[in-house]
């Protein structure tokens, strides 16, 4: 890639195969840039002009990812992940926003916090940060914050994350105020006391390994409980993380019924089942927890068919130490940024299973949507947030390459087809590979 | 015939032959004990470190005279953990022993599949002396090794295992054990203890029967499971008066059962819960030849682990 474009606040990026999420189209392009935005975006290979030119044939080009459901560990756990190392890992894996979840150290139930992230993000310069609040203080399930005051100093969403808004009542009171204020809910589907104390999800294989099970219908009685609160409040509901085609079920009755209810699933549970933890292998241990291959079926199907609205990562990152304990006593969760766009190009795009700019919708404007968040399109007066992908490049992802201050992901030297190159943010290069 | 395999962290993993070889190996070893003095040279020089997670009695004693009968050096470890935040973790532990030269480590835990964590890390050979609700090998070993005595052979045998399925680690390894030897198993118990999809565990599935009397009738063997009383509270059954009315094997439900059909139990027995007095002292009972077998089977597992050859089990008497 020549220089002379670099540091330019105006440009064309020429030749490229653009994803326009908007039309739904992938077809060559040129993006002419201007002012970290996107001026306009015209159906040629190449452009008449004196401007510097990024020729990116040979290159797609796409709305820089948006991902909804990050964990960036700071405050409070800045051993495992902070938000320099968590957006630089979604930089490398092309992403240009990241959503991160509330349950930190302390929790993001209070402004301060989350100006603390924000100038956090100010200083590491990868990517946007949008925060999302906490529903109760301190994640407990009882008192609900103060959801104007949050919003005021910047979130876009709320969420317990991690947690189940156990109590119905509570879970009410936080649809009607957060509706009031036009904030979506996230909700952590998981019913405790059917889940308590499960390891994995329950079937042949928590039986074969003597692991406790966790039925698919903790999530489901938690899925179904909310749908009915979000049609008592009509609040928007977002589910996080749906694993069952049980859960994908629920979705889309309430669909049908006209319900303001959005879903999300994770790379790792469209990838991965449960037969996979033979080795009680603790980087597959999540929540929740990976299911069956007729779950997966039915998510994949949930994807193409709109009952489930986006990709979101669920990045969690857990230092080596933690997760260097026996199975029971390793705490859940995967990182994904950094892997999320090659990993689903492999396993999903590559064998058929979905096109490719549905992937990238998925990854792009479908979250951005869901959330209200800007982005996701390659439209005029958009910031010029994109991906640049060369998707015939093979490479391993390794200790070596991750970003991330954590490596606990079963995808360590794993090969994929599909290389994020570097992204733009707001017109501004960044190569990550 | 060599057993080849550095560890044993389960009976899934054993071929029929390997099974074999051990329980042969222990037939051989059964005889040392039966000595005024009881020691073999075998693992003279090999030094053994037992890790007991959490509290034994019989296992941990029956592994300590395994050892001692084949005069290896051993340490003990003992250290009841219900949390990894208190004190050192598994693995530094188990590295500190290593470092100081330990042939073969065997430990009970707590957490299914500790042994197979701990594997990653250590060179030493592991034995599992039980881990979660996962395999107790040595325990299975030494079941169908009391099984074997008085058959000649597993091989068609009918064997019910009676209890709390979900969560006994004797189960699993028998179901692993005796399926793969070609007997048949039945499982009963209250379903709130039993585990998903049971049926196709081990080789071939097992049979599951909730009427206790059914699940004997044809058995030629039962075993029965120790009812953990800690599990009432957390609702999987009523009360201990309704458990020993609904599974407990009593007189009476062996009259389900055939005369020779043989009475199995890993212990510590709750009599009056699982097990009447009068059948765990009735003549149908092996309960102790069981406790017996155990000593010999462990030095079957430890002298194999080290390398032995089956045939070099027998030692002349001095």
């Amino acid at each position: 890639m020549i220089n002379k474009w670099k540091n330019k606040s105006e440009f064309w990026i020429a030749g490229a195969k653009l994803a326009d999420t908007a039309s739904r189209t992938l077809k060559t392009g040129s993006i002419h840039i201007k002012r970290g935005r996107i001026e306009e975006v015209v159906w040629k290979k190449s452009v008449d002009t004196d401007l510097p030119v990024f020729e990116a044939e040979g290159y797609l080009v796409t709305p820089g990812f948006i991902d909804i459901h990050s964990h960036l560990r700071e405050p409070g756990y800045e051993e495992s992940e902070t938000v320099a190392t968590g957006t630089a890992a979604a930089a490398a894996g092309g992403y240009t926003s990241v959503v991160c979840m509330a349950n930190t150290d302390p929790v993001v139930d209070d402004p301060s916090v989350v100006r603390y992230l924000m100038d956090k993000n100010k200083a590491a310069g990868q990517c946007r940060l949008y925060v999302i609040g906490a529903v109760t203080k301190g994640l407990e399930g009882r008192d609900i914050n103060e959801f104007h005051l949050l919003k005021e100093a910047g979130i876009v969403a709320l969420s317990d994350d991690g947690k189940f808004v156990e109590n119905a009542k509570v879970m009410r009171s936080a649809l009607q105020y957060a509706r009031m204020l036009e904030l979506p809910i996230v909700s952590h589907c998981e019913d405790a006391s059917l889940s308590g104390g499960g390891l994995m999800n329950e079937g042949f294989y928590s039986t074969k390994l003597g692991l406790s099970g966790i039925p698919a219908e903790a999530e489901e009685i938690a899925v179904a409980r909310d749908i009915s609160l979000s049609k008592l409040t009509g609040c928007r509901l977002h589910i996080a993380h749906v694993s069952t085609s049980g859960s994908v079920q629920l979705i889309k009755e309430a669909k049908k019924k006209g319900l303001p209810v959005t879903a999300e699933v994770t790379p790792h549970h469209l990838t991965m089942d449960d037969s996979e933890l033979k080795d009680y292998d603790r980087n597959l241990k999540v929540n929740p927890p990976l299911r069956t291959q007729q779950d997966i079926k039915a998510l994949k199907k949930a994807l193409k068919n709109g009952t489930i609205d986006c990709i979101a990562t669920d990045h969690a990152p857990h230092n080596e130490i933690a997760k260097q304990v026996e199975f029971n006593f390793a705490p859940p969760g995967m990182i994904g940024l950094q892997t999320a766009f090659s990993h689903l190009y492999t396993e999903l795009v590559m064998p058929g299973d979905l096109e490719l700019i549905d992937l990238v919708s998925l990854m792009t404007s479908a979250p951005a949507e869901v959330l209200g968040l800007p982005g996701g399109r390659l439209n005029s007066s958009e910031p010029a947030d994109l991906a640049v992908i060369d998707l015939d490049e093979e490479w391993t992802f390794s200790k070596e390459v991750n970003k991330s201050k954590s490596i606990n992901t079963p995808l360590v030297d794993r090969k994929f087809k599909g290389r994020v190159k570097g992204i733009f943010l707001a017109g501004k290069w960044k190569r990550t590979g | 015939m060599r057993y080849n395999q550095k560890n044993l962290l389960g009976l899934e993993e054993l071929s029929s032959g390997q099974i074999e070889l051990i329980l042969d190996t222990a037939d051989n070893f059964k005889e040392v004990s039966e000595r005024a003095i009881k020691k073999v040279p075998a693992l003279r020089g090999i030094t053994i470190a037992n890790l007991f997670y959490e509290p034994s009695t019989r296992t941990k004693m029956s592994f300590e005279l395994a050892e001692k009968r084949l005069s290896a050096d051993i340490v003990n470890f003992s250290k009841a953990t219900s949390s990894v935040k208190k004190g050192e973790s598994l693995r530094d532990t188990a590295e500190n022993i290593e470092a100081m030269k330990v042939d073969i480590v065997v430990m009970r835990h707590g957490s299914s599949g500790a042994h197979r964590f701990l594997s990653e890390f250590l060179d030493a050979s592991i034995v599992n002396a039980g881990d979660g609700q996962h395999e107790h090998p040595t325990q299975a070993l030494l079941d169908m090794l009391t099984l074997r005595q008085r058959w000649g052979t597993l091989k068609g045998k009918k064997v019910t295992i009676i209890g709390d399925i979900m969560h006994s680690r004797v189960a699993r390894s028998n179901i692993w054990g005796l399926t793969r030897m070609g007997a048949e198993v039945t499982v009963c118990g209250p379903p709130t203890m039993m585990p998903p999809e049971v049926e196709n565990l081990g080789d071939g599935g097992v049979k599951i029967e909730y009427d206790l009397r059914k699940a004997v009738s044809d058995a030629d063997a039962i075993n029965i499971l120790r009812i953990q009383l800690e599990r009432q509270k957390n609702k999987l059954f009523p009360s201990l008066r309704e458990y020993f009315t609904v599974f407990g094997v009593s007189s009476e439900v062996l009259r389900s059962a055939r005369n020779d059909c043989i009475v199995m139990h890993p212990g510590p027995m709750n009599r009056g819960v699982e097990i009447s007095q009068h059948v765990a002292d009735g003549k149908q009972a092996v309960i102790l030849p069981q406790v017996t077998n155990g000593v010999a089977v462990r030095m079957a597992v430890l002298f194999l682990i080290a390398g032995g050859k089956s045939g070099e089990a027998k030692v002349e008497k001095k």
